[in-house]
This record gives C-alpha cells, sequence and structure tokens, in this order.
C-alpha cells in the first residue's frame, strides 16, 4: 500500500478533475439538516463534514429496484437478463460504509455469483474519507473504524493541512497520477495520520461490552432471553432498520409489465425481514408470525448466521439504525443487555 | 464498461413446453413439461422456479421421478398469482423454469432400508417423486408403507394412482380423510390416526413426511414413538424461495437456507433449529 499527501487546497480541484474524467460522480451533499449520497456536479456540492448520509451507499451497488430480465410476455414468450452497470465514482466513504460494501461483497460475489451486482460492482470506484463520530456511532467495537486495505480504491484522511491517501488499487493509483498533486508521505504525516486516528477513537462514546468475536458463541444461549419479548413488544415492525441498513441485501422479485401487456420486466427490489409477511408462505402460514422472533433474526443475522458463514460482523456500528428506529432499539443497548444476561448464567 | 458478452443470469432459466395438462382436484393440476435441452437432472424432493412471464416465479416441488422416462411433472395448487396463471395455460404454453435447486431426498441413506412414507395434503406431490423411485428401483428398498391423509376425499391428490399401488402386492397404502363426504366409505380421521396400522422395524425403517407445517410435530411424535431415530426420519420444508441460490433470504429458518440446504432435512438436523417446524 502506498501512502500519497495532498495539499487541502488541492482537493477541490482533484475533485473536479474528477466529476469531468470519471463521470458520474456521486458523493455526500446536503439534505436539509442532513445528508445524503447524491450526483455531484462540481466539487463545491461535495459536503464532507457528515457524520453518516440517510441511506448507505448500498443503494448504487444494489438499487432499490433493479431490472433483472426483460422479457416478451404470451404463448411465445422470450426473455434476456438485463444488466444496468455503468461506471460510477464514489466519493466521501467513511470506514463503516466501506465495510458495508465488503459485505455486500461477500453476500452477492461468493458462492453462487449474482452478475447484476458484480458488474456494478466492478464498475464502481470507491473513495474513502475518514470520519468524525457522533454518539451513535459504535464502529470500534465492530472493527469498522479503520480502512481496511481491499475495501477500497483510494482512502482520505484529514491530517490538518493536507489528506493523506491511502491507495488501494492499481485503478486507485492511476487515478491519483493522472489528477492529483500528490507527494510521497513523510515520518512526520505518518504520524499525524496515527494521532487522528487516536482521537477519532477516543471520539466514541457507544460501545458493544464484548468482543465482537465472541458474539456469535454468546448467541447461542440467548435465543429465549426474554428481552426478545421486551423490545419485540416495543418494535413497530416498520422495517426502518432494513431500509437505512448497509448490509441488509433481502430482497423480492416480481415482474412489471407495460400497458401492452406484452412487453414486461422482471425486477428485484429490497424486502426486509421485519416487515410482518417476510416469511409468509402461500397458503398463509407465517414462519416468523410474531414482531418479536423478526427482530431476532436480523439480530442474529449481523452478529451470528451471517458472521459465522464470512468470518466477520454483518453489522458496520454506523448507527443508523439506531438513529431511525421509532422505538428506540439499537444494537449497542441490545447487545450489552444481552452480555449482562449471559454473564449472569456464566457463559 | 467494456463492452463484452453479456454473463448469464443466475434468475434466467430455460423455456420449458407445457406438454399436458391434467386436473387432479377443485384446486391441483398436473403440469407435464419438456426443456429443449432434455431431461431436468433433478434427484427425488428438489424443486424448480417456475416463471409465467407476466406474473412472477414459484417454487414447485417437482412431484416425477428422474426415472421416468420423458417429460418432468409439477403438480401445483392454485393459491396465487403465479400458480393461478399457470393454472391457465394449456398444452402448448411455455414457461421459464429455473434449476433443479436444493437437496432432495438421502438416496444413498434410504436404499436398503424399509420406508415408511406420509403425505400430508400437498405433500405428496414432493413425496410422489421419491415414491416412483423406489417403485422403479423396487430391489433397492425394503418393505414400503404408504400412508395418504386429506381434509376431504375430493381433496385427495393422484386418487386414481394410489388405488393402483393399494393393488400392489409389495407396498401397504393407508388413505384417511379428515371429513368424509359423499360415498368415502375409507379410513376418517387426521393421519396420525393411520399410525396404529403400521408395523415397523425402527432398526431398518426410514420414514419420510411431507404435508403442511402443522402436520409435522404430530407425525413426528407418532414417528418417534415407534422408535425410530431422528437421522432416519426426514421432512421436506416448505418455504417461499424468491431465488433459490441463497440470496433473496426468504426461505432462511435460524441460520439455514432451506433452498441451499434443504427443502430436505433429516430430523436430526433440524432438531435444534426453532424456527424450521414453525
Amino acid at each position: 500500500m502506498t501512502l500519497r499527501v495532498i495539499e487541502k487546497g488541492d482537493l477541490p480541484g482533484l475533485v473536479d478533475a474528477l466529476i469531468a474524467a470519471e463521470a458520474p460522480v456521486v458523493g455526500p451533499v446536503r439534505k436539509g439538516e442532513k445528508h445524503v449520497f447524491g450526483p455531484l456536479a462540481r466539487a463545491e456540492d461535495l459536503s464532507l463534514d457528515y457524520v453518516t448520509t440517510i441511506l448507505p451507499p448500498k443503494k448504487y451497488l444494489f438499487p432499490q429496484q433493479e431490472t433483472l430480465l426483460r422479457f416478451k410476455a404470451g404463448p411465445d414468450p422470450q426473455a434476456e437478463p438485463v444488466f444496468e452497470a455503468h461506471p460510477l465514482t464514489i466519493i466521501g466513504l467513511h470506514p463503516c460504509d466501506l465495510r458495508g460494501i465488503w459485505a455486500l461483497d461477500r453476500a452477492f460475489g461468493d458462492d453462487h455469483v449474482d452478475p447484476h451486482y458484480s458488474a456494478r460492482r466492478a464498475a464502481t470506484t470507491l473513495i474513502g474519507f475518514d470520519c468524525l463520530p457522533d454518539s451513535y456511532c459504535f464502529c470500534t467495537s465492530v472493527g469498522s473504524h479503520l480502512p481496511e486495505p481491499g475495501t477500497y480504491d483510494l482512502f482520505f484522511t484529514d491530517i490538518g493541512a493536507a489528506y493523506t491517501v491511502e491507495v488501494g488499487s492499481e485503478r486507485g493509483r492511476a487515478l491519483m497520477e493522472r489528477h492529483a498533486h500528490s507527494r510521497e508521505a513523510t515520518g512526520a504525516d505518518l504520524a499525524l495520520l496515527h494521532e487522528r486516528r487516536k482521537q477519532k477513537e477516543a471520539l466514541i462514546t457507544a460501545h458493544l461490552q464484548a468482543d465482537v468475536q465472541t458474539l456469535p458463541l454468546l448467541f447461542e444461549s440467548v435465543q429465549k432471553d426474554p428481552l426478545w419479548e421486551e423490545l419485540g413488544a416495543k418494535c413497530l415492525s416498520c422495517g426502518n432498520c432494513n431500509l437505512v441498513c448497509p448490509t441488509c441485501y433481502c430482497f423480492d422479485v416480481g415482474d412489471l409489465m407495460q400497458l401492452n401487456l406484452q412487453d414486461g420486466q422482471r425486477i428485484r427490489q429490497w424486502d426486509g425481514c421485519l416487515l410482518t409477511d417476510f416469511a409468509t408462505v402461500s397458503g398463509g402460514h407465517n414462519f416468523r408470525k410474531k414482531t418479536e422472533s423478526r427482530l431476532r433474526h436480523r439480530y442474529y443475522r449481523k452478529f451470528q448466521y451471517l458472521m459465522t458463514k464470512y468470518g466477520r460482523s454483518f453489522c458496520t456500528g454506523c448507527g443508523r439504525c439506531s438513529r431511525n428506529c421509532l422505538a428506540h432499539i439499537n444494537p449497542p443497548d441490545t447487545i450489552n443487555a444481552l452480555v449482562a444476561a449471559g454473564e449472569k448464567e456464566g457463559v | 464498461m467494456t463492452a463484452q458478452a453479456a454473463p448469464a443470469s443466475l434468475y434466467l432459466g430455460q423455456l420449458a413446453t407445457v406438454t399436458a395438462v391434467r386436473p387432479l382436484t377443485d384446486k391441483e393440476k398436473l403440469f407435464d413439461l419438456e426443456l429443449p435441452s432434455g431431461p431436468l437432472g433433478h434427484a427425488p424432493g428438489q424443486f424448480v422456479e417456475v416463471s409465467v412471464f407476466g406474473y412472477g416465479e414459484a417454487p414447485i416441488s417437482v412431484t416425477s421421478s428422474p426415472t421416468a422416462p420423458g417429460p418432468f411433472q409439477l403438480c401445483v395448487r392454485n393459491v396465487g398469482t403465479v400458480t393461478g396463471a399457470l393454472h391457465r395455460l394449456e398444452a402448448g404454453a411455455k414457461v421459464g423454469i429455473r434449476g433443479p435447486f436444493g437437496r432432495g431426498f438421502p438416496l444413498e441413506r434410504l436404499r436398503g432400508r424399509d420406508i415408511l412414507f406420509v403425505g400430508g395434503g400437498l405433500g405428496l406431490a414432493p413425496l410422489r417423486s421419491l415414491i416412483h423411485y423406489a417403485f422403479d428401483r423396487r430391489h433397492e428398498f425394503g418393505h414400503l408403507t404408504i400412508l395418504i391423509g386429506a381434509r376431504t376425499p375430493s381433496e385427495l391428490l393422484f386418487r386414481d394412482e394410489f388405488e393402483t399401488w393399494e393393488r400392489r402386492h409389495d407396498v401397504d397404502v393407508h388413505v384417511t380423510v379428515d371429513r368424509a363426504e359423499g360415498d368415502w366409505s375409507g379410513h376418517v380421521g387426521v393421519i396420525t390416526t393411520l399410525f396404529p396400522k403400521v408395523q415397523l422395524d425402527p432398526k431398518t425403517t426410514a420414514v419420510v413426511i411431507v404435508g403442511p407445517p402443522v402436520m409435522y410435530r404430530f407425525a413426528l411424535a407418532e414417528t418417534f414413538a415407534k422408535g425410530v431415530p431422528g437421522d432416519h426420519v426426514y421432512v421436506s420444508l416448505e418455504r417461499r424461495m424468491k431465488c433459490g441460490v441463497g440470496k433473496c433470504g426468504h426461505c432462511q429458518m435460524n441460520g439455514v437456507y432451506v433452498c441451499q440446504k434443504g427443502p430436505v432435512f433429516s430430523y436430526t438436523e433440524i432438531a435444534d433449529l426453532e424456527e424450521a417446524l414453525g
């Protein structure tokens, strides 16, 4: 990995150059008092002073609705796959959101490779920026607070008068060479980078009271903990947590027809395991009828099922579900109550 | 993106031709389907995703045995948009087929054993693929006993077919309905009331149970009362698989994707999965 440095004053020029050469470019932009990932027309649109966006960047790699097939219906049907991938550069991704994309890469890219996701992913350039947390962030507890090599093309960290730039891929190296005025990092830059990371860690106030890698084991013993019933009584089954989660990737598949009733598309769209009918089969039997069983299922996916399969937590600690839960249910409180219950039982 | 040949999609299957449609009851029809590429290549107990373009896609278990030459068969209950559209199709129509998916019945473990088949309602459809397989390779199996249950006589599936099974000397068939109607003179009662008629050796028998969610707990209790161990008891579980490739999340029970590890499981495999039998 190469570490480069660019002066702060040179960033707008770099962003404008990327917009000119690598369009379309998206990044965090203001929306009222919040931020969203949106298109950048010029460098000034980029608003790096943000904690988190309403929706995670998964909307670009796994859109809320996308076409899988185009078909002609009728007695002699014909169908062909559709790949909607276009080149895209995303600027301003925080480490937790890069971790979220890592998780989507595992889910869609491992085992049966999903070519619709993979085509989009291959056409996407990821440029990360380090962040400052708020009281909801708990990334340090799930190990997603640092940029992890292999998850970005470039990663920028504000070290005062300049940014360090970690070059994470050949694509990133080429972008730097083409568009940036940069210099090699010195020992002093590296010291500032480490200092800056320490400061960020010190600002995190929400923590899981257990090593995240022990949670799959803890979850073996807390399936019937009364906490689930308690949380189930509060949960509104609205699916907000699924919607804003950078690693929730469950989907529904259905057909959309044109008015001529001949041409149509098979589309997939986001679904959510908290929604009442997620596990209902034809005939009406619902395998997760109780709210608590659906809520518990989501936690088990993040901290046990997918974690056991892929080795790392599928919760990125971004805090989006905590910020958006109408019932104030949040992972740190939930996990910490389970940890306490586990300790009481001597797990 | 550079110009390159479009990769195949996991979500695009082949077009199959419906070669025959036969009504079985008011709600179920039997479809014969042919693929241009030849046999489906399935194992008994596997399922396919069936597309009626414009209506969508639904997971349906294959009801024919791979030992049968010619088309493969699906038994479809008309319960929703896709199955309703299927029911309106006639011979000659074309549907999309993806699959076969999942893990079927464990033929290696069943070979050489006596088998008790327990089929409730539409559960007879996937079970029939294994029953036919066992008939076609009769010498590979020991004693065969088949229990069939439906709510009413008019809802019994494959009635003409199992009446021929009843005439065979190498299989015991017992049929029941929850409620008698018309000229029904057979057994009346839920499927578990047939268990007292069954003589089996728990050391040499495998039990294969397929039925609606509510049936499993009761049928399993009767099976275990006869002393058959859990690793020789098999069930096929129903879920609404939207993708068939372990991604969409709909078929997950605890940490297990039914479309990948199932739909057939031994009881031992699911005993600790709270969500398995719902």
